[in-house]
């Protein structure tokens, strides 16, 4: 494997991608997104590219973060997860109850919506219809499937319990 | 059919792995940046691309002069040929594109971009739709419509104007009605310019092969996209290949040419595939709303009958036509409401300024028409001392009435939706706390209802092709975009129906112009309509087929399984059976100078919402409360999706009509970004909201089905408005409503009116 070096414009970076050590060449004014399109993964999706919209949404060392707002060279060593992390195997609860309660039209939005939902349920497995409008206010919808994002939130709940 | 089934690409959808053109990569591809304008209105002296091209990394800096070695006259549009690849000569909004880089990373070409200096000479502009009819200002020295509309023809060579259409309609003797009125009412109404935002934002891709140019694309009209660009290069269709995968949401933004012809073009000179994706900033620079003003006057009766309705409507459709004259002329013949009206005048122009450019958004201004009329009717009633309720059921257009171009309302469930609404609303019930609390102090509640209704655009064509297998699954090939509003699954539906196979054996081939069939666009609420019939008559074609190939091979045609009919005839799994379905509804188009037509639409589209609001009289902040919305879609395909249409259609305009609003100065957009132009959150939705698709048949529908993406949106601003009246006796004319504007109201009412 051919050796990049590292220089003043880019960094050599290693971390955990959806369970996989990988490394990466990224410059440093790469963002998270950037980085994810350079390892084939789309599902975190650049929108307004101010923190705002929640479409870039990914889960660092456990956290949700704006992709389009995280510096690339910033996830060196850490532990990075994307919507596509299981995709080959099973759905999760949040992702059947999206599913079964329609909770989405274009799509364009939904990884972001199903990774905040898992940390919403994560940090309240009972969440009142307050805390998921709390929770989830850093989401946008222009399809604007709010409604039935709420009734996909409670149904993944009672899932999650079994 | 009737069911609902999840979406087809659900699983794609929730894992991350949905197809957009956001995903696409090419070896060799080049990233574009376009340098735009920073004027309203200019001459463009000079762009000085020398430092951009010097910058390292940089392929190629292209203006309008290198557009033209390749095409010669690079004008666009639908309506009018009037929207040029790169500006030429002239600028006429700030944000029009003026130069474009490419480059293999996108950030160089980003910084090049921004090393490019265009000099100007400054020419008077013109933003203001109304001062647009006789202003010294004119945005296109000459009109140059696309010729494929008869009645923008006579508009070829006109100079000294901005009116991209005259719509006309007469109807009986409005004036002569006026005299004879009890009351003559005439209030004029403003909406404002927003845009659609998707969140992903316009994207292209086109890649240059040795036989074709193929075009990947984020766009609602695979079909339009192929006949113009291959219109531009002078090249036969076959040789200009479109393919869409599913879209980032739409909402009429990404209809016919956006990004296309720009690509296409630096792709073809460079020799290399080149992307494109703009900015959420960016957005607010290609297609909007558009802004209107409406004058509306009506006579009427003591007792609430309206007699005759004159209305002018003036469309702000900024720099380049787009569709802006379609929406003046299609929606602008419903300008009076569904009533009853002996006499109506309508006006309807389409206006050139030297703002952004406007489309369609979702209702193809049907939104802008229920928020002046409803408004209007309310006002009336309140004037009249007459309930909202009563003066809409003495007028309303009853089935089987003309409408005010002399078409008849034909399974048009007026009637039917505004009485479930009232039901709904328990707004005949005598006014206790347990119905409705009005409440008191400074706590103010109050409710009000609208209705409106859209024609579907006409005359327009679908065509589709249902593939069969030999295993009997089978492959539906149709040019209908899927960007959210479930089409992909309705298909499938109506197919699966049509040939009697489960749902599941059904996959959609996506628009792709090669093998895809032709289809007018996804638009104005058309393609279950349309395409729905244009598959159920490929579906049964096939089935036509299969049965023939059974009886050929001496099987029961009905009962034996599709395989084994192949078997049979091949000896093996092997062969196909292809239908084809074609689909163009009868329209008769309307007669000039009167507008008048027997024949308008193949179907009509109604919504009607009712409102519930708490006003706080000290900040004049208020609160939706429950929202109710009602709509005939006909028969659901899909119950559940259907719903979800009404819902995100009623969200979208609450944006509309609470916080979406555009600001200019000198004609720059001061809040292009989701941080400064708020959309609705989930926050933002009403504690209760209700849809309903009330219990209709469209006779002449696939299964008896209508489209229905747009009928959520048409009641919601002036069911608020008149809510909000309701409450605390303040009636706003101008969207957004906002705290403000209530409070300003409020003082405005106790006499102590607040300055400007």
């Amino acid at each position: 494997m051919a050796k990049m070096s590292t220089s003043t414009t880019h960094k050599n970076i290693s971390f955990q991608l959806n369970g996989r050590p990988v490394t990466a060449h990224a410059g440093n004014h790469q963002n998270l997104v950037e980085l994810l399109q350079g390892q084939g993964l789309f599902g975190a999706r650049e929108s307004c590219a101010q923190g705002l919209c929640g479409c870039c949404t990914v889960v660092v060392n456990g956290t949700a973060v704006s992709g389009c707002l995280t510096m690339a060279t910033l996830v060196d060593g850490a532990d990075v997860r994307t919507i596509e992390d299981g995709a080959e195997g099973q759905l999760d609860a949040v992702q059947q109850a999206f599913i079964e309660t329609g909770a989405f039209q274009c799509g364009f939005c939904t990884p972001g919506f199903i990774l905040m939902t898992r940390q919403l349920l994560d940090a309240h497995p009972n969440p009142t219809e307050d805390e998921i409008r709390h929770y989830l206010a850093g989401n946008l919808c222009r399809c604007a499937a709010y409604t039935e994002i709420i009734k996909a939130v409670r149904l993944a709940a009672k899932k999650r319990k079994g | 059919m009737g069911h609902s089934i999840p979406r087809v690409e659900a699983r794609a959808k929730v894992t991350g792995k949905a197809e957009y053109v956001h995903n696409l990569r090419l070896p060799g591809m080049l990233y574009g940046k376009i340098h735009r304008s920073t004027v309203a209105h200019a001459r463009l002296i000079n762009v000085d691309v020398a430092a951009a091209q010097a910058l390292p990394g940089v392929y190629a800096v292209y203006t309008a002069a290198d557009i033209c070695k390749l095409i010669p006259e690079p004008y666009y549009g639908p309506a009018f040929h009037d929207q040029p690849i790169l500006a030429i000569d002239k600028v006429h909004y700030v944000g029009e594109p003026v130069a474009l880089v490419l480059a293999a990373d996108p950030h160089v070409a980003e910084a090049a971009a921004q090393l490019i200096v265009a000099e100007y000479e400054e020419l008077p502009a013109v933003f203001d739709e109304v001062e647009a009819m006789n202003s010294k200002a004119v945005v296109h020295e000459v009109l140059k419509p696309a010729g494929t509309f008869p009645d923008l023809k006579h508009l070829k060579d006109k100079r000294d104007t901005n009116i991209a259409l005259d719509f006309h309609l007469r109807r009986g003797d409005t004036q002569k009605a006026f005299a004879e009125a009890d009351h003559v009412f005439e209030h004029t109404f403003r909406t404002q310019q927003v845009l659609h935002l998707p969140l992903e934002p316009f994207v292209t891709v086109a890649d240059p092969t040795p036989n074709q140019l193929v075009i990947h694309t984020a766009s609602q009209s695979p079909s339009f996209v192929r006949i113009e660009i291959a219109r531009l290069l002078g090249w036969p269709e076959n040789r200009v290949r479109v393919k869409v995968p599913y879209l980032g949401g739409g909402f009429g933004a990404k209809l016919y040419i956006k990004l296309e012809a720009l690509v296409s073009a630096a792709a073809l000179i460079a020799g290399r595939p080149v992307k494109i994706s703009l900015t959420m900033e960016e957005q607010f620079y290609t297609l909007t709303k558009h802004a209107t003003t409406l004058r509306i006057k009506s006579g009427v009766s003591s007792d609430g009958k309206i007699s005759a309705r004159e209305c002018e409507v003036w469309w702000n459709g900024g720099a380049y036509a787009d569709i802006g004259p379609r929406i003046t002329q299609k929606s602008g013949f419903t300008a009076a409401g569904p009533y009853d009206i002996d006499h109506v005048s309508i006006d309807s122009y389409a206006l050139y300024t030297n703002l952004p450019p406007a489309g369609a958004l979702r209702g193809f201004g049907i939104p802008q028409l229920v928020w002046a009329y409803e408004s209007h009717t309310d006002m009336i009633a309140r004037e009249l001392n007459i309930d909202p309720l009563v003066i809409r059921r003495k007028n309303i257009l009853h089935e089987g009435r003309p409408q005010a171009t002399g078409t008849l309302m034909r399974d048009a469930g007026i009637e039917p939706v505004l009485e479930r609404l009232a039901q709904r609303m328990a707004w005949e019930k005598p006014f206790d706390k347990e119905v409705f609390d009005k409440g008191r102090g400074t706590i103010r509640r109050g409710r009000g209802i609208a209705i409106g209704f859209k024609a579907s655009i006409s005359p327009t064509t679908s065509v589709a092709i249902v593939n069969v297998g030999a295993d009997g699954s089978c492959m539906v090939h149709c040019s209908t975009v899927d960007m959210g509003q479930g089409s992909d699954t309705a298909m499938a539906q109506i197919v699966a129906e049509a040939l009697g196979i489960p749902v599941e054996s059904v996959t959609l081939v996506h628009p792709d112009t090669d093998v895809t069939p032709y289809d007018m666009a996804t638009l104005g609420s058309r393609s279950t309509y349309h395409m729905g019939h244009a598959v159920k008559l490929a579906a049964e074609d096939a089935r036509d087929k299969l049965l023939q190939l059974a009886r050929d091979v001496g099987l029961s045609a009905e009962t034996t399984p599709i395989p084994d009919i192949f078997r049979k005839k091949y000896g093996m799994q092997a062969g196909n059976i292809v239908g084809i379905g074609s689909f163009i509804p009868p329209y008769t188009p309307p007669e000039a100078g009167t507008g008048l037509t027997t024949d308008a639409t193949p179907f009509w589209m109604i919504g009607a919402t009712g409102a519930e609001v708490e006003v706080d009289t000290e900040t004049g902040e208020f609160k939706i409360t429950r929202l109710v919305n009602l709509v005939d879609v006909g028969r659901p395909v899909n119950p559940a999706i259907v719903e979800t249409q009404i819902s995100g259609a009623t969200i979208m305009q609450l944006g509309f009509t609470l916080s979406e609003r555009m600001d200019f100065d000198a004609g720059q957009v001061t809040n292009a970004s989701l941080a400064d132009y708020k959309i609705p959150g989930i926050r933002d939705i009403p504690a209760v909201m209700e849809n309903e698709a009330v219990d209709m048949v469209q006779k002449s529908g696939p299964f008896g089905a209508k489209g229905v993406g747009e009928s959520g949106t048409f009641g919601v601003s002036p069911s608020i408005a008149s809510a909000i009246d309701d409450a605390v006796g303040v009636r706003l004319t101008s969207l957004p409503l906002t705290a403000e504007a209530v409070y300003r109201g409020l003082r405005a009412n106790a006499g102590k009116p607040l300055k400007d």
